[in-house]
């Protein structure tokens, strides 16, 4: 070994090769662990070395960027790499990018911050202390061009890589002078960019994982194939709560391929057998009897009327409060009232929940499609029964997240619990889109009663927002809580503020939460709770300004003089679209604004219905983000954050009957596809000085704008999700 | 055994008759480009070629496939990414998560096969892969790009 290489890191390294070597007889593994291709090629001795935790620079020059969130298809990846690139001044074509470990992390001290892959949170929480990574590589590469020529460094320049001396006339390369880079002392004063001078940041570059997504060889976690490997089909109750009562073994073990057939935990049943398509065979065939506990005979009704009550409840959770809603409410010349909601709804990532696992009484290590690998990491060693030491996770590009795959790895333990019936031997435990299905964590169900004054000039004077249903911190993280509230419900509805606040000044103004949590587990849903507040707010203040005769964009402008940005993507969606102007004959309008995930959104859709059934021609979306790293990549996630968002709005419940979910594949729960795909223009317009993010915000107008708009054509308010459910037809 | 022939080459595999294609491709024969979405035929992300015509390999028994039936997976779709589709999915940056991505090229490059410019009327109505991140808008421009030759279109 190099000597430049960090000691820690070094062990780290000879650690983790002599744990996988030991348990599984050394793996000649099909794709590449971080830092395990180099010390292969190489020889463990012969390491490149490490410039800093970011940055590795290979003697030909390669710059290997080290990331640490999930790439799920956002871009994360790429932007986090520009973000690094743009400091350290290489040359982008000599970008790769790699995954440290969770278990690498914690042994150095969590150099690489935080793996959590959510809540849009992938650049705008790591993008200043990325880039002073960057930074830092690249004035210890300067300082050790500039030693070796006995120069100052403060005149050496940098270019792509390229370290240059003008005054003598000296040259050299990051991949010549990285190893003496790698023996300085890490710079503490370090000064970015100023974000008018980026060149790689800031710029619509091509992702960094598009090649391999073309012609078949990226390796999701559903396609890693280890030597020696089993395959796992699972069964868990389909009633949450349940338990396995009975299974016949015997039944199914002489069947093709089988070779174990074990309970996993309380509730599930598990086959293991030479390949997955036999273990599933066995799986269907094998006769199982549940108790389905206490929830089996719940049915979506009696979740409704657990919400109603909450509709009405005195006790109740306060997200925002000012003036007197009640005495507002009271001296009204004009009272609106609306109730709407939301069903459950699953993330149905087109990789289903996978995991492969190799345990043994000294060590476990997994191979997971996480979005967030510190988390996993804690999930394996719990279900392993072992220090967190012992264990890692080797993280993979999901096939979709969506929130399913990171506050929650019950699958990942799953597939540890199997595993350990198999010691020593690789399993990869695959969940058909069945199981997927019916053990999803749901988009929370929620109802909003909405009562709004309006005094006798049309001005909206008063608003009580009463949300009932489920919070999804009680369920994952109840140490988020604040005082038994969970604040998240109130996402986008928050008083002014840098993060979800809504945008509107109402002089009296109440929103809270009774909170009434059914069996059905929720989860963190792309858009999380923006995407209902959005629902009930914009649809809401779409009849308010009918009510009040006037015009839904002069309506919503009259409130928003306090929230400047709110505003001006509001006002730009609507200008493009020319909302000001008849659209075309039977093409109706109708918007929305939101602001959650640090980032302002609005959208203007134009739709029309044709015998009850919607077509959504064309939508308008603008979006300040703050900082647009990579507007290619943001346009991207607007134009998908639409067919997410409208999938779920027009088509997509989870309904629940004797205490399961009814829908069990994409027959029953519909996606949209590419004859619905409206054309979808992006307006990014980042304002700067602060970073939002892009890969869930914009969904949550997606709906309303549409709703709004669907109003516009038939006169029917749809209040309840999804719009299937409403006869849109002309009587 | 059963004999196949795969990607231009002929393999015999050890599968139940009523193996899917899919999973014989993905365990047998080891080419995991080819992916399992729903099993019932509903998302494409298994699409491959059978004699040139696109099929949903999820929901087809291999011994409905005759030896002499020629199976093309993305692998074997070009040897380089050089197939107009791939050239234009690269161009345009098409995959977002990806998984969906090589069914979603298999079908198009079905599709232009039999009809080399389609309508965007014809591509939407024929490409009915499920894609969760929700590409369609540059796979619909992939296509159509494509379906002109061009290898450029975004900067």
């Amino acid at each position: 070994m190099t000597a430049q290489t960090h000691p820690l890191a070094a062990s780290s390294r000879r650690g983790f090769l002599a744990g996988a070597a030991a348990i599984a007889g050394g793996f000649s593994l099909g794709f590449r662990i971080p830092f395990a291709e180099e010390a292969a090629a190489q020889g463990a001795a012969s390491l490149p070395p490490e410039v800093n935790a970011w940055v590795v620079i290979r003697p030909d020059e390669t710059v290997v960027i080290r990331i640490a969130r999930s790439e799920m298809g956002q871009g994360t990846l790429t932007g986090l790499a520009q973000l690094v690139a743009e400091e350290l001044g290489c040359d982008w074509n000599k970008v790769v990018t790699e995954y440290p470990t969770p278990g690498q992390n914690v042994a150095r001290g969590r150099v690489w911050g935080d793996f959590g892959t959510g809540g849009s949170r992938g650049i705008r929480e790591s993008h200043e202390y990325v880039r002073k990574g960057g930074a830092a590589a690249r004035m210890m590469l300067v300082e050790a061009a500039a030693k070796d020529w006995g120069v100052p460094a403060a005149e050496c320049r940098v270019e792509r890589g390229t370290i240059t001396h003008a005054a003598t006339g000296r040259t050299t390369t990051y991949g010549a002078v990285a190893g003496e880079a790698a023996k300085i002392t890490p710079p503490k004063d370090i000064v970015l960019k100023d974000p008018k001078d980026w060149t790689i940041a800031g710029k619509p570059l091509k992702r960094l994982d598009t090649l391999e997504k073309v012609d078949g060889s990226q390796i999701y976690g559903i396609d890693l194939t280890l030597p020696g490997m089993l395959n796992a089909a699972v069964k868990d109750c389909p009633v949450t709560g349940g338990t396995v009562k009975s299974f016949d073994a015997k039944a199914v073990e002489g069947m093709p391929g089988v070779k174990k057939v074990v309970q996993v935990g309380d509730s599930g049943v598990a086959v293991i057998a030479d390949t997955f398509w036999r273990a599933k065979t066995a799986l269907d065939a094998l006769p199982i009897v549940w108790d389905d506990g206490p929830n089996g005979k719940v049915s979506s009704a009696d979740i409704a009327a657990m919400l109603a009550e909450g509709l009405d409840a005195k006790e109740a959770y306060i997200g925002n409060k000012g003036g007197d809603v009640e005495g507002a409410l009271k001296g009204a010349a004009k009272v609106v009232e609306a109730t709407y909601g939301v069903p459950f709804q699953n993330h149905a990532t087109m990789e289903p929940m996978n995991a492969t696992v190799v345990w043994t009484p000294e060590r476990c290590e997994a191979w997971a499609p996480t979005q967030n690998g510190e988390a996993a990491l804690a999930a394996v060693a719990e279900a392993a029964g072992l220090s967190a030491t012992k264990c890692d996770v080797h993280k993979i590009h999901l096939g979709g997240g969506f929130g399913r795959r990171g506050a929650t790895h019950d699958w990942l333990r799953q597939a540890v619990t199997i595993a350990k019936e198999m010691p020593g031997t690789p399993v990869k435990m695959i969940w058909t889109r069945e199981e997927d299905m019916l053990h999803g964590r749901y988009h929370p169900v929620t109802q909003c009663r909405m009562r709004a004054s309006l005094d006798d000039k049309g001005n909206l004077t008063g608003l009580h927002m009463r949300i009932s249903g489920q919070s999804i911190l009680a369920s994952v993280a109840p140490n988020r809580m604040v005082d038994g509230k969970d604040p998240v419900v109130f996402q986008g509805l928050n008083p002014s503020g840098p993060e979800a606040a809504i945008g509107y000044a109402i002089p009296n103004i109440l929103v809270d939460h009774a909170m009434r949590n059914p069996h059905i587990l929720p989860g963190f849903w792309r858009g999380v709770n923006m995407n209902p507040n959005a629902i009930y707010l914009e649809c809401f203040m779409d009849e308010l300004a009918h009510a009040a005769g006037q015009d839904p964009l002069a309506f919503r402008l009259k409130l928003m003089g306090n929230h400047p940005k709110h505003r001006a993507v509001l006002q730009a969606a609507a200008d493009k679209a020319g909302w000001d102007t008849k659209p075309a004959a039977g093409i109706h309008r109708g918007l929305a604004q939101m602001m959650g995930f640090g980032s302002y959104v609005a959208a203007v859709a134009e739709v029309s219905v044709d015998d009850g059934k919607v077509k959504v021609h064309r939508i308008v979306a603008a979006t300040d983000c703050g900082h647009a790293l990579n507007p290619q990549q943001i346009e991207a996630q607007i134009g998908g954050s639409f067919v997410y968002g409208l999938s779920a709005a027009l088509y997509q419940e989870c309904t629940v009957k004797d205490g399961r979910i009814e829908q069990t594949n994409f027959d029953t729960y519909p996606v949209m596809r590419l004859d619905e795909m409206p054309v979808v223009e992006s307006i990014i317009m980042p304002s700067g000085g602060f970073w939002g993010g892009v890969g869930e915000p914009t969904i949550a107008v997606a709906a309303p704008a549409v709703l709004n708009a669907i109003f516009a054509a038939t006169g029917k308010r749809v209040r309840q999700m999804p719009v299937k459910n409403t006869d849109l037809r002309q009587a | 055994m059963i004999r196949l022939n795969l990607n231009g080459a002929v393999r015999e595999v050890d599968a139940e008759p009523d193996t899917p294609l899919l999973w014989v491709i993905r365990e047998q024969a080891g080419l995991t480009g080819t992916k399992y979405g729903c099993g019932i035929a509903q998302c494409g992300a298994c699409t491959v070629h059978i004699d040139g015509v696109a099929v949903r390999s999820c929901s087809m028994p291999v011994s409905s496939v005759t030896p002499d039936q020629k199976i093309v997976t993305i692998e074997g779709l070009s040897p380089d990414r050089s197939h107009p589709v791939q050239k234009a999915w690269a161009a345009l940056d098409v995959p977002q998560c990806g998984f969906c991505q090589t069914g979603m090229i298999m079908a198009s490059a079905a599709l232009l096969a039999q009809n080399p410019h389609p309508s965007e009327a014809e591509i939407r109505s024929e490409i009915t892969n499920i894609c969760r991140c929700g590409t369609y808008s540059r796979v619909l421009a992939g296509i159509q790009l494509a379906a002109q030759g061009g290898e450029t279109g975004r900067g």
